[in-house]
């Protein structure tokens, strides 16, 4: 690749440059040594200049990739990044749609199936009276009455919990809009990580042909910072993997009684 | 029994709501973060606390602690239902003082559990 041999020109002339520098110095030859520091920074300043060069022309490229045009002031609408939360929010949407769906039809099942149940418990009490033959004719009158009501409302009722049973089995249809939607956002998400990555590549040439040292330790020690678990970090998606967290309540009832709840 | 609901998704509130409907609990009212919550607990006379972890504004481990500050409030029963899963979440709450700790997802039958035995604890 021409980036490495760049760096490698640059590195082969500053050794082959600083040994001759030395040479020129402990002789006295101090126009010639002037001369030589004059070469080098030639040779690194051509370097350095490719390499902002090429970095520009990537960053240039990124963001046509990334469908932002820096030249418009709604530049934000139009990128990708927008788009992939414009489509988060759509599954948030869904996802909350279909979750509202359930309870409602649940919520009015319930009841129902209560009602049902109530009835029947009471009208089995008196069946057992007439079967042990303690019912009056009057009574028996009454209970077949009841009985007869019974049956047509649990039909018809019976019916209206089935249909709420198939409407929330179609409120599950929003996992396969919402999968196919996250499946899309997580192939952008990748694209945009392999572009960073080849900017950050080509930066890092910049840097080493500039000096430029970063402290790592302190980038690091920062980002921990920002992930203190008082903030919270949401669900655990490898919980089972990882020793620093609970794999189910299980878990947090033997972690809470080992400290004594 | 009067209980307060904080979680930030207003369907997980309703789940919870509807799993205390179940289990005899009516009166319940709800709160999408702390900030909302804490001014509710100091004029409401509420009983129970169940609240979520992660929440914007205030969190619940933040509203745990300022409810443990309060004179009024400091004996209030709290159960934590979250899906904050780190081992050092679950003792900073435990230090802070919380009453239970229940892990999303969760079972009707596991919230029962840690509701009666927070009572049976406050009871005795």
């Amino acid at each position: 690749m021409d980036k490495q041999s760049t760096l490698g020109d640059f590195e082969s002339t500053l050794k082959r440059h600083a040994q001759e520098l030395v040479e020129r110095l402990e002789q006295g030859k101090f126009g010639e040594a002037v001369q030589l520091i004059h070469e080098l920074n030639q040779t690194r300043d051509r370097g350095l200049y490719q390499e902002v060069g090429k970095l520009t022309r990537e960053l240039h490229s990124a963001i046509v990739d990334f469908n932002i045009d820096p030249s418009i002031p709604q530049a934000e609408e139009v990128s990708q990044i927008t788009d992939a939360s414009e489509r988060l929010s759509y599954v948030v949407r869904l996802t909350d749609a279909a979750a509202n769906r359930t309870m409602d039809l649940v919520e009015q099942s319930t009841p129902v199936l209560g009602g049902l149940a109530d009835d029947a418990a009471s009208l089995s009490k008196d069946w057992q009276r007439f079967m042990r033959r303690e019912a009056s004719a009057d009574e028996f009158r009454e209970l077949v009455k009841r009985v007869d009501g019974f049956l047509t409302r649990s039909e018809t009722e019976s019916r209206q919990v089935s249909a709420h049973l198939n409407d929330i089995l179609l409120a599950q249809d929003y996992q396969d809009l919402t999968g196919q939607v996250i499946k899309r956002v997580t192939q952008m998400v990748t694209e945009v990580e392999r572009n960073l990555l080849k900017l950050v590549l080509m930066a890092s040439q910049v840097d080493r042909f500039a000096g430029i040292e970063h402290d790592h330790q302190q980038l690091r020690d920062e980002k921990d910072k920002e992930k203190h678990p008082t903030r919270g970090e949401g669900p655990q998606i490898h919980a089972d993997k990882r020793e620093d967290v609970v794999s189910g309540q299980d878990d947090v009832d033997d972690l809470l009684s080992s400290l004594g709840f | 029994m009067k209980i307060l609901i904080v979680d930030d998704f207003s369907t997980m509130r309703r789940i919870i709501k509807n799993l205390l409907r179940d289990l005899g609990f009516t009166n319940t009212s709800e709160a999408d973060d702390g900030v909302t919550a804490l001014p509710m607990l100091q004029s409401g006379a509420f009983d129970f606390l169940v609240t979520d972890w992660n929440m914007p504004g205030m969190s619940g481990i933040d509203l745990l602690r300022q409810v443990r500050a309060d004179d009024r409030l400091k004996t209030l029963p709290v159960l934590m239902v979250t899906a904050e899963a780190k081992r050092e979440q679950i003792i900073e709450a435990a230090q802070a003082g919380v009453n239970g700790y229940v892990v999303k997802p969760f079972t009707a039958q596991v919230l029962k559990e840690k509701i009666e035995k927070i009572f049976e604890r406050v009871n005795s």
